[in-house]
């Protein structure tokens, strides 16, 4: 943080002359460093005035560089499904627009809801607003696959905020990850809208795109009078498929995955285009890039606790190994390390596990926790045929023993102490 | 071996006796203010029931069975006497009991003391009868009746210590005044049986 305090004041100056410059330039630095009171001399109390307001600004803008590269790779698996602009440099705006056509109805509709919501709950109780839902509000659209209906969507959030949040004495008292709680509403109240092999890439135009004419730009570059009969998605074609690599390895292990190939013959699922995250999915967990920008993000700014990430890490890598040894199906032999690229696995890790209120408190805890999310989020999807991902389910798993977790650290601490006393 | 483990995990985390069919919610939720008598019912239910599984099996399979009772002579062949099942479980499950309530009041008078009425009450717990009642539908094995005892003990367990140390950690949330105590440990429930569906068509 002191490099950056640094660095802050090193730019100063050259913001200051322009006015809206400056206002920029002061937007982030109290969303950086306010509020500023610290313990004055060698104190150990306050090194550091972090409050709810940072944490959560810091975390939304830890998200932004998948939410941006999101909004491009909606934009880019439409058209690569209706064979238009395959190149990856080819057609940028339009494509960035579709996506961000796309995902402006999802994003208000989620703010609108959840903080709609919020503001009854805090004037009910006569509480200022506390920003808590605003991470939320940014993890649930990246977490939803580009074409989720929005009165499901809505349903979702009133679900999440109403039982697991805000009946619990809202920010800072859930016992469940609010984003995800959405996310696996959905999962068991209305499935096909959220797995299957048709769910990950959009395929229609929705009132906004007509609206700025895109759907007609489309139809001129495809030479077509009208919209054909059955939708767009009557008119992908051949040889694309929006089956996540999870779901071919599902059914035929590795070589499906490999084997996978877009209309133009090259590979669907190579390495390079799993790693920077231009494959169908859910809008911002692709892009491995842009997660590890957050992870830097969140790790510099000691919001979010390394100890978790790694120890999770370290669970996955290990389970990945025992199927490797047994290498019962298809599955059980993907290599371990192509499972930390394949899903949502980085995403998990990052934003999902290290949530400060849900995780365990604990130093030794957050290491058991973390550990256990790595172990049963890879059996879940590995071995559990009815489910294709596991780490959603997993984190929510776990965060239901994280109390557990930490109560016996606790209890172990106590013995330890009155032993020593 | 397998078709056992799948039993034990089937019952511990798939179909779980509480989460799954909300069975033995008396003193699940009466219990489970404090992790340490939570932890203390826990385990005593596990010990019930692994005795109690095996035991009615073999009661219901030699002597309430229709036919069970030819081995007497062939005019007995015909009686079925299934009819007795409740009341044969429920007076091994209460022997099991009585042995349990002497063992802890013997070894820790203090766990005793706090679990109070509800540790006599296990013998009406009906996830403990409801073990006992799937067991013969479902057509188990003596082996397979063991592990599934012992499966829905370790998920009774499981719920119970779980739960237990969420409410020890929402003890000073601002719970609306509406919901506190069992309005949101119904809540809790709710939500910690959407986690354990995580688990739900794994087989080994």
């Amino acid at each position: 943080m002191q490099a950056l305090r640094n660095f802050l004041d090193s730019i100063e100056p050259a913001f200051k002359k322009n006015k809206f410059l400056h206002t920029v330039y002061d937007g982030f630095d109290t969303f950086l460093f306010a509020p500023k009171e610290t313990t004055q001399g060698p104190g150990v109390h306050i090194r550091d005035g972090i409050d709810l307001k940072r944490t959560m600004v810091l975390v939304v803008l830890a998200l932004q560089a998948c939410l941006l590269f999101g909004m491009w790779n909606v934009g880019h698996q439409h058209y690569t499904a209706l064979g238009l602009y395959p190149g990856l440099g080819e057609a940028l705006f339009t494509k960035f627009s579709y996506g961000l056509l796309q995902m402006l109805p999802i994003i208000i509709v989620t703010h609108l809801v959840g903080l709609g919501i919020e503001f009854f709950f805090a004037a009910q109780k006569g509480h200022p607003i506390e920003e808590g839902f605003l991470v939320s509000a940014m993890l649930i659209p990246l977490i939803m696959p580009p074409d989720i209906p929005l009165w499901i969507l809505s349903l979702a959030i009133a679900f999440a905020v109403i039982i697991a949040k805000e009946a619990f004495g809202g920010t800072g008292m859930n016992i469940l990850n609010i984003a995800l709680t959405a996310r696996v509403f959905i999962f068991f109240a209305y499935p096909t809208e959220i797995s299957g092999d048709t769910c990950w890439v959009a395929y229609d135009y929705n009132f906004l795109h007509k609206l700025f004419g895109m759907e007609g730009g489309t139809l001129q570059a495809l030479g077509m009078a009208a919209v054909p009969e059955g939708g767009w998605i009557s008119r992908v074609v051949d040889g694309f498929s929006g089956a996540t690599p999870l779901g071919l390895a599902a059914k035929g292990g590795w070589d499906a995955v490999a084997n996978a190939t877009l209309p133009n013959g090259t590979a669907q699922y190579s390495l390079s285009n799993m790693f920077f995250g231009i494959i169908p999915g859910s809008i911002g967990e692709t892009s491995k890039p842009a997660i590890l920008i957050g992870l830097g993000m969140l790790i510099m700014s000691g919001i979010a606790s390394w100890r978790i990430m790694l120890s999770m890490l370290a669970g996955a890598v290990v389970t990945g190994l025992l199927f490797n040894v047994i290498g019962g199906n298809a599955f059980m032999a993907v290599p371990f390390y192509y499972h930390l690229i394949i899903g949502s696995f980085l995403f998990a890790m990052v934003y999902m596990a290290t949530d400060p209120v849900t995780a365990a408190q604990t130093q030794t805890g957050k290491l058991i926790y973390g550990f256990m999310i790595g172990v049963i989020g890879m059996i879940v999807r590995v071995l559990n045929p009815a489910y294709p991902e596991g780490w959603m389910l997993a984190i929510l798993f776990l965060n239901v023993f994280a109390p557990t977790i930490d109560y016996f650290i606790y209890q172990r601490n106590i013995q330890r102490r009155l032993k020593r006393a | 071996m397998q078709d056992l483990i799948n039993v034990f995990i089937k019952s511990a985390f798939i179909e779980n006796m509480v989460l799954s069919y909300f069975l033995g919610m008396c003193s699940y939720l009466a219990v489970s203010k404090t992790v340490k008598t939570a932890f203390g019912l826990g385990l005593a239910v596990i010990f019930v029931l692994v005795i109690t599984a095996p035991v009615n099996w073999l009661l219901h399979e030699y002597l309430l069975k229709e036919g069970a009772l030819s081995f007497l002579g062939s005019s007995f062949a015909g009686v079925d006497l299934t009819f007795l099942k409740f009341i044969a479980f429920i007076a091994v499950i209460a022997s099991m009991v009585q042995l349990v309530e002497m063992i802890i009041e013997k070894f820790s008078p203090a766990l005793y003391n706090s679990l109070g009425i509800f540790l006599p009450l296990i013998t009406v717990n009906c996830a403990i009868l409801g073990t006992s009642l799937f067991m013969v539908q479902r057509e188990y094995t003596l082996a397979e009746s063991t592990f599934f005892g012992m499966g829905s003990g370790v998920g009774f367990f499981l719920a119970i210590v779980a739960i237990a140390s969420i409410r020890e950690k929402i003890r000073y949330s601002a719970v609306p005044p509406a919901l506190r105590g069992l309005g949101i440990a119904f809540i809790i429930t709710g939500l910690m049986g959407l986690a354990f569906m995580s688990l739900m068509g794994i087989k080994v």
